[in-house]
């Protein structure tokens, strides 16, 4: 059970990073993980009150705020315009609606959790974290970072023109993947995240040009094997890592497909 | 720590701990249909309305809750009980423990979507567990229930 004597709701992002500079003090997301912990923190510092929980759609890009929840990105018209849907693919399995009502942008990529469908998705995206101190960073950077006493404040998502699929494979609705995983195509290149493998997701991109001749049965079953052999795995209670890298194959070929599919419609 | 909110349509104020959670204290308020019934926020069962949006108070600050509104099962007694006939005629629930997180999320749903279909009511309720049953009986009352009220309002009732 997690426990705290203080609480503090912030009125600057200056407040929030001077009190999460003690090590005893967290700042909490929707706590929906870190109430599972068992510890006990000095002050948990809640930034609910800045105005960070709205996602502002531009010209250029999707600026989201720390404290949107899943559900809010789940029904944004713009993000799933751009998406064709993959954003809701990405969250819609995560247990609940209540769940995800209450669950942060800010929080699920700030863990970079091993099972985060959303760190695999915004990584398809090639998002971009602002961090209080440390500026805006490419996700995939951020995703290899250690953690800090930094701020995550908001998700950036530019408007490169990109095709992308979300697709993960569970053992039953609303539990964790066991394997998950976002297909992006720029331009005529091709990358694939996956994510669960159980480690935080990783991007694999098509660098000897396994789909430049186009999307059949027999180039995505090549570019899964390609992936496969590409991603380290491991094992734990969900499925142990020879399964993981069969899985890899099969569900990169499938999201392959749907993506070929996609541009064919076009 | 003091907190001041709309509970069932009551304004009320109380003391809270800092990390208590909503759950227990909208409990230490007598509404007593909220309950926890796992440790993972995976159950459902503790669902409350948080202005107007269903979340689970097993993991929301009760702080969090301060200035806003929260409406549980008892504060839903007229739409909860013309809903649950429904779900009584169909004997969908054994122990109902489960119930109250059921009937509130499908209330959020029928608020949301007044007439959703069969796929849209499984994927909203998918965050409530019940042990007992195998949530057809329950899908079948949501049914005929939406009939009913499709009925009613062509009756202009």
């Amino acid at each position: 059970m997690l426990t705290f004597r203080n609480y503090q709701k912030v009125t600057s992002l200056e407040e929030a990073y001077e009190l999460n500079q003690k090590k005893a003090n967290k700042i909490i997301g929707g706590m929906l993980w870190m109430k599972m912990e068992n510890r006990n923190i000095g002050t948990a510092i809640d930034l609910s009150g800045l105005g960070l929980d709205q996602i502002e759609e531009t010209d250029e890009e999707f600026i989201i705020g720390c404290m949107a929840t899943l559900r809010d990105v789940e029904f944004h018209p713009g993000l799933n315009q751009y998406t064709n849907g993959a954003i809701k693919e990405s969250v819609r399995h995560i247990v609940g609606v209540q769940f995800r009502n209450v669950a942060t942008i800010g929080g699920s990529i700030f863990g970079r959790f091993g099972f985060s469908d959303v760190l695999t998705m915004f990584m398809a995206l090639d998002a971009y974290v602002e961090l209080y101190k440390g500026g805006v960073v490419p996700i995939q950077t951020f995703a290899r970072m250690e953690r800090d006493n930094d701020i995550l404040i908001r998700v950036i998502v530019k408007k490169t023109p990109m095709h992308v699929v979300y697709m993960s494979e569970r053992y039953t609705k609303t539990d964790f993947p066991t394997i998950a995983c976002a297909i992006a195509k720029t331009g005529d290149t091709v990358k694939a995240v996956i994510g669960a493998r159980p480690y935080r997701a990783i991007c694999v991109a098509d660098e000897t040009g396994i789909l430049k001749q186009g999307i059949t049965e027999d180039t995505a079953r090549a570019f899964g094997h390609y992936v496969s052999e590409h991603v380290r795995t491991g094992s734990n209670m969900r499925g142990s890592r020879e399964y993981r890298s069969h899985l890899i194959k099969v569900i990169v070929r499938r999201a392959v497909l749907q993506l070929g599919g996609e541009q064919n419609a076009d | 720590m003091q907190i001041s909110m709309i509970l069932n349509g009551k304004k009320i104020t109380a003391e809270t701990e800092p990390d208590m959670m909503l759950l227990e204290f909208v409990r230490s308020q007598g509404c007593y249909s909220v309950k926890r019934g796992c440790e993972t926020a995976n159950c459902g069962l503790c669902t409350v309305f948080l202005d107007e949006k269903p979340v689970l108070s097993c993991s929301t600050l009760a702080v969090r809750a301060d200035g806003r509104k929260v409406t549980t099962l008892e504060g839903l007694q007229e739409e909860a009980e013309e809903f649950g006939a429904f779900i009584a005629d169909q004997g969908a629930e054994q122990c109902g423990f489960c119930n109250p997180g059921f009937m509130m999320n499908a209330i959020a749903l029928f608020r949301e979507n007044p007439y959703p279909s069969e796929a849209e009511i499984k994927e909203y309720l998918a965050g409530n567990l019940c042990r007992c049953s195998g949530y057809e009986g329950q899908l079948r009352g949501i049914l005929a229930f939406l009939e009913y009220k499709k009925e009613k309002e062509q009756k202009g009732e």
